[in-house]
C-alpha cells in the first residue's frame, strides 16, 4: 500500500484529499492528520461578533467532513522527517508516506507582540480570527456605548487580507443600526501605506472610508498593546487610544514547521509559485494558508490550489514534469455594510479590476462595485462551501484567472477616473 | 540607461537593480548606506526572490537578524516602504 499523506484538514486539506481519493488508485492510501474534531467555517467569524451568525451553522463535526475512503489520524503533528519519508506525532508514533502534502494552515499568534494578551485580553482587547475571539467580541459590541473603537492589522501576511476592513465597514452599520455610531469614531490601523494599497482600488474605493467617516492609520507597526493606558504603541513611539481594540494578531504557520528546512521565518513552507512543490523536495507540497507565497491566503485560493495541485501530484506519481499551472487565483467577496458586498478576481499579475464575473457583459455579479446581489451570493456561499467546495465537487469557476469580463487598467482608470 | 519606475518610485524590474543605484537612491534619501542597512536590504530583496511577497518587518528583522528598532533607526521614516525601494522589489502590499 502506498501512502498519500496530507497535514491538515482544513479549508486545503480537506479539499485535495477528495480529489485525490478518487483520482488515486485502490492501492493508494489517502490520509488527514488533524488534531482537532471541529471543521470551523472561517468567513463566518466575521459576521458572528454582529450576531449575524451562529456557531451551529459554522461548526461541524470534522469526521462528516471527511469521506470514506480517507484514512483520518486524530494527531497532532509534531516533527516532518523528510529523508526517512515519515511524521511524528504524540508519543513517538510515525506515520509513513510516499508523498507529503502540508495543509496545515496559518494560526493568530498574539503571544508575539508585547502586552497582547495582558490583562485586557477579551476584555478590552480582541480578536475574530478564532471562534472564541469572535464569541467574547460579541458579548462586548452588545454591551459597546460608544467610545474609540480601534481595527487593527498588526503585519502582514495575514489570511483573508480584506477581512479587517469588512469588519470596520461591519462595525459602521452595525454601530449605525444600534444608534450609537455618532457617539464612536470607527479607527483602522495598518502596517501599510493605505487601506486600499493596489492602484485600480485605491482610486475607486476611497469614498468607502470617507462616506462612512473611517479614520485610517498608517504605516503603523504594532510594537506593543498598554493595556493599562489603552493604546496601541507602534515601534516608532506613536501611541493609539482605544476603549475597544480588535487586533488581528501576527499569523504564523504551524508549530513543527518553525525553524525547519522546509520553512521560512514565519513558518511558512517555501513553495514553487506555480508547481506548489516545496523546495528542495520532490515528495513534498504545500497548499492553502501553509505556503510563503504573494497569493492570498483565503479559501478560494486553496480551492484553486487543489484542482491543480491533484494533477501536478498524479503527473510526479507518473514520474512526468510538473506543469506551472497556479496563477495566483483568487476570488473573494468583501462587505461592505448594510446588506452590499463587493466581489474581486485577481492574480499575482493582475490587479482586482472592474467588470462583471463570471460571463462578461452579463455577469451576474458586478466586480468591485457594492451591489446587493454579491452580498447575498457571499451568504449563499457557506452551501457551496459544506457541499461542493469541501468534498471537491466541480464548481463552475476556472482555477487559473480569465481576463473575460474585466476592464483593463487604462479602460478602468478612464471609468472611475475622479470618483 | 533609463530606469522604468511605478508611479511611487519604486522599480518596475527587478533586474534592473544594482548595487550602486540602492547607494545612489539611499543618497536621495540622506543616508549613508553601512554593512548593517546591507544587511537589511539584501534580506529583504532575497525574500522577495523567494516568495514574489515583499515582506513586512518581522520577517526582515529576523532574515537580517537585525533588530525592527535598530531598523526604525537604520531607516527613518518608514523602513517598510524605504527598504523595498532601495532593495528595488514592490512596496508591501495587500490584495486590495
Amino acid at each position: 500500500m502506498k501512502s498519500l499523506l496530507i497535514l491538515g484538514a482544513g479549508t486545503a486539506g480537506t479539499a485535495i484529499a477528495h480529489q485525490l481519493r478518487r483520482r488515486l488508485p485502490h492501492d493508494w492510501q489517502v490520509a488527514v492528520v488533524d488534531p482537532s474534531s471541529t471543521h470551523l467555517y472561517q468567513p463566518g467569524l466575521l459576521f458572528l461578533p454582529f450576531g449575524k451568525e451562529t456557531i451551529a451553522r459554522i461548526a461541524r463535526e470534522r469526521a462528516s467532513t471527511i469521506a470514506p475512503g480517507i484514512t483520518w489520524h486524530r494527531n497532532a503533528v509534531q516533527a516532518i522527517d523528510t529523508a526517512r519519508r515519515r511524521v511524528t506525532v504524540e508519543d513517538g508514533v510515525h506515520i509513513d508516506y510516499d508523498f507529503l502534502v502540508i495543509a496545515s494552515g496559518t494560526e493568530t499568534r498574539p503571544d508575539m507582540i508585547d502586552g497582547m494578551l495582558d490583562a485586557g485580553w477579551r476584555r478590552t482587547v480582541f480578536d475574530f480570527y478564532t471562534l472564541a475571539g469572535a464569541k467574547a467580541l460579541q458579548r462586548a459590541l452588545a454591551s459597546f456605548e460608544g467610545g474609540r473603537l480601534v481595527v487593527n492589522v498588526v503585519e502582514m501576511p495575514i489570511k483573508c487580507p480584506v477581512a479587517p476592513l469588512e469588519f470596520v465597514f461591519l462595525t459602521d452599520a452595525y454601530l449605525t443600526e444600534r444608534g450609537i455610531r455618532d457617539k464612536t469614531e470607527l479607527v483602522y490601523v495598518t502596517p501599510l501605506d493605505a487601506a486600499f494599497t493596489k492602484p485600480i482600488a485605491a482610486q475607486s474605493l476611497g469614498y468607502l472610508l470617507s462616506s462612512k467617516n473611517i479614520q485610517v492609520e498608517t504605516e503603523f507597526m504594532t510594537g506593543e498593546v498598554d493595556a493599562e493606558k489603552q493604546v496601541i504603541r507602534s515601534y516608532d513611539e506613536r501611541e493609539i487610544p482605544f476603549d475597544l481594540l480588535v487586533t488581528v494578531p501576527p499569523h504564523m504557520g504551524a508549530s513543527f514547521l518553525e525553524d525547519t528546512d522546509l520553512a521560512d521565518e514565519l513558518a511558512f513552507v517555501r513553495t514553487d509559485p506555480h508547481t506548489l512543490e516545496a523546495k528542495g523536495d520532490e515528495r513534498v507540497f504545500c497548499i492553502g494558508d501553509a505556503t510563503d507565497l504573494s497569493s492570498s491566503k483565503a479559501g478560494s485560493v486553496a480551492h484553486f490550489q487543489a484542482d491543480l495541485l491533484t494533477d501536478n501530484i498524479l503527473r510526479r506519481i507518473d514520474d512526468r514534469d510538473l506543469q506551472p499551472t497556479f496563477d495566483g487565483h483568487s476570488n473573494c467577496f468583501v462587505e461592505t455594510g448594510f446588506g452590499k458586498a463587493m466581489l474581486i478576481d485577481f492574480n499575482y499579475d493582475t490587479e482586482p479590476l472592474p467588470g462583471n464575473f463570471p460571463i462578461a457583459g452579463f455577469g451576474p455579479l458586478p466586480l468591485l462595485k457594492e451591489s446587493r446581489r454579491n452580498h447575498w451570493a457571499k451568504l449563499a456561499f457557506r452551501h457551496v462551501y459544506w457541499h461542493a467546495l469541501l468534498p471537491a465537487r466541480p464548481i463552475p469557476i476556472s482555477p487559473t484567472m480569465s481576463l473575460s469580463g474585466k476592464k483593463l487598467p487604462a479602460e478602468a482608470q478612464a471609468s472611475t477616473g475622479g470618483t | 540607461m533609463s530606469l522604468e519606475v511605478d508611479d511611487q518610485g519604486y522599480l518596475a524590474n527587478r533586474d534592473d537593480w544594482s548595487q550602486q543605484l540602492a547607494e545612489e537612491w539611499a543618497g536621495k534619501f540622506g543616508l549613508a548606506l553601512t554593512d548593517q542597512h546591507w544587511q537589511v536590504i539584501n534580506a529583504a530583496r532575497a525574500i522577495e526572490g523567494e516568495s514574489g511577497a515583499s515582506p513586512g518587518l518581522r520577517k526582515i528583522s529576523k532574515r537580517s537578524a537585525v533588530p525592527i528598532k535598530a531598523i526604525y533607526k537604520l531607516f527613518p521614516d518608514g523602513p517598510a516602504k524605504l527598504v523595498a525601494k532601495l532593495a528595488g522589489i514592490p512596496k508591501p502590499k495587500s490584495c486590495l
